[in-house]
């Protein structure tokens, strides 16, 4: 059995999750230490979205514990909204607020939340906003802008509450192809200032080159995990090979029965 | 040329629509005619459009009666949209108890005659309990029968509004460290009200008709509104022309809001925000 950790910066041990009959996740033991970027991989349905959903207890796993940054999440008693105000979110339709402004979508929380003053929610909003490149559409309505102009006012949003974990769900799989390096670029940064990150994605050149770590899932379970050179360069199962095939040729890909 | 052998010549695409048309048109004229030559003008006039008659409503039925209207609409749509938002939030809370009894109060007020509820309120409830006055005697009465009436209608389309906005801004606001309480008054509220903005229009409009029952509460003089005081006017004078004129009040409020509805409908369905 795995070992309550708490150096590490999220910890989950023997996490299930169940919808219905539906067994999604089955037995994920894996941690992220802090300053870390872990890439999560794998084919659709394999569990990796639910994983990331856990960890913030979006999803309500069935069995199991999630620790972030030591606390447990999954202790009832915990004051969730508290937890979650250290971790941040991206998803993968951006979710901003259209009805506030860009401005307004990076302070609200700030305000409501970690009752910051005005001034200062605004200071902080437009150092992270400049921080996504953005600085220039604080007064823009986010359906003016384009997507990938989107996303990065989300992790603008996210940064803005001042998170230990970063989690992106996907963060780049609503965009046009010419809009995903913005955002790729944006969390790249992120990495390299020290933030740990936790990233379920299908850029396997962005895990590639910026995560420390890579974890294959597939059915449910984590079939392999280590750097990038290893999982992504030279895979040691079948399934992951398989998979990699498959997203790094799709043209090449071969019906299967 | 084909091979179609035709007897009789075939009327063309064009010429066939001109002739639908025509038909169309010809029958309307018809009966426009027909029913003009079928009145008696002289005492249609004498009886709805008497000018010496209108002149004397004048300026009471603005400064009494549409006054009145107004401001039992007003109060009342201001004490239903509370009040239906709170049943909104009733018919979805996880409390089972708050959701029967929102439905069961939603089912009654909108399964029953607005009528009824108006005598009931006139009537029954000083008999039941003798000695309450709300606050503003009839006013207060009025506000809070049209509010009751209002929130069950405005408290589904505000439900439906609700559940319009999208799961993921819950999700993102939550994320954030918003409460559930907090996130429903900072984001899903704000964004389901103007999703329900031109229904709620509509609403209002109704709701400036049903202003009309007020009269069933037993009201003073001063307390008449539009209908009633037209009615009032029209059985004083012996002639029907202050119901006209009433009519006309009312158009020139509803037509106006009802235009109003359906821009903002079609301004929505354009996604503009």
């Amino acid at each position: 059995m795995t070992t309550v950790n708490d150096s590490a910066a999220v910890q989950v041990i023997e996490l299930y999750k169940a919808f219905g009959d539906l067994e999604v996740l089955r037995g994920i033991d894996f941690e992220v230490r802090r300053g870390e970027v872990v890439c999560v991989i794998g084919p659709s349905g394999s569990g990796k979205s639910t994983l990331l959903r856990c960890v913030n207890l979006l999803e309500e796993p069935t069995e199991g514990n999630v620790y972030v940054g030591g606390v447990e999440l999954t202790d009832p008693d915990v004051d969730i909204d508290a937890a979650r105000r250290r971790i941040g979110m991206v998803f993968q339709q951006f979710n901003l607020f259209p009805h506030l402004s860009v401005l307004a979508n990076v302070t609200i929380a700030q305000r409501k939340v970690l009752r910051r003053p005005a001034v200062e929610a605004d200071r902080i909003a437009r150092e992270n906003l400049a921080r996504v490149g953005l600085a220039d559409k604080v007064d823009a309505y986010p359906a003016q802008l384009s997507g990938g102009q989107q996303q990065r006012v989300a992790i603008a949003r996210a940064l803005a509450m001042g998170p230990e974990v970063m989690l992106f769900d996907e963060p780049t799989s609503a965009l046009d192809p010419e809009l995903v390096g913005d955002v790729l670029g944006v969390m790249r940064k992120l990495a390299l200032d020290g933030m740990t990150m936790l990233v379920v994605t299908h850029e396997m050149s962005f895990a590639r080159e910026v995560a420390d770590r890579v974890v294959f899932m597939d059915g449910g379970v984590i079939v392999e995990e280590g750097p990038p050179s290893k999982v992504i360069g030279d895979p040691a199962h079948e399934r992951t090979r398989r998979f990699l095939s498959r997203v790094l040729d799709p043209a090449a890909a071969e019906i299967e029965d | 040329m084909t091979q179609h052998a035709e007897a009789a010549p075939r009327l063309t695409r064009r010429q066939r629509r001109r002739l639908i048309l025509g038909g169309e048109y010809g029958i309307f004229i018809i009966a426009v005619v027909l029913a003009a030559s079928l009145a008696d003008w002289g005492a249609l006039k004498t009886n709805f459009a008497e000018w010496r008659v209108a002149k004397t409503v004048f300026p009471d039925i603005i400064t009494v009666g549409l006054r009145n209207t107004l401001l039992f609409t007003v109060t009342g749509f201001g004490l239903g949209l509370i009040t239906g938002l709170v049943l909104a939030l009733m018919r979805l809370s996880s409390v089972p108890p708050y959701r029967w009894f929102a439905l069961a109060y939603i089912e009654v007020f909108r399964g029953l005659p607005a009528l009824l509820i108006f005598i009931f309120m006139g009537t029954g409830i000083p008999l039941a309990f003798p000695g309450t006055n709300l606050p503003g005697g009839v006013y207060g009465t009025a506000a809070v029968a049209l509010g009751a009436v209002s929130a069950a209608y405005m408290a589904e389309t505000i439900r439906a509004g609700i559940q319009a906005v999208p799961r993921g801004q819950m999700e993102a606001a939550r994320t954030l460290g918003m409460s559930q309480g907090r996130a429903m008054r900072s984001i899903i509220i704000p964004q389901a009200l103007r999703i329900v903005i031109p229904p709620l229009t509509s609403e209002l409009v109704l709701l400036f008709k049903d202003s009309s029952l007020v009269l069933f509460l037993g009201i003073t003089l001063e307390q008449r509104e539009l209908a009633k005081f037209a009615q009032d006017a029209a059985s004083q004078q012996g002639n029907t022309t202050p119901i006209i004129v009433a009519a006309i009040c009312y158009l020139l409020i509803t037509i106006p809001l009802s235009h109003l509805a359906r821009r903002l409908e079609a301004r929505q369905k354009r996604g503009q925000r």
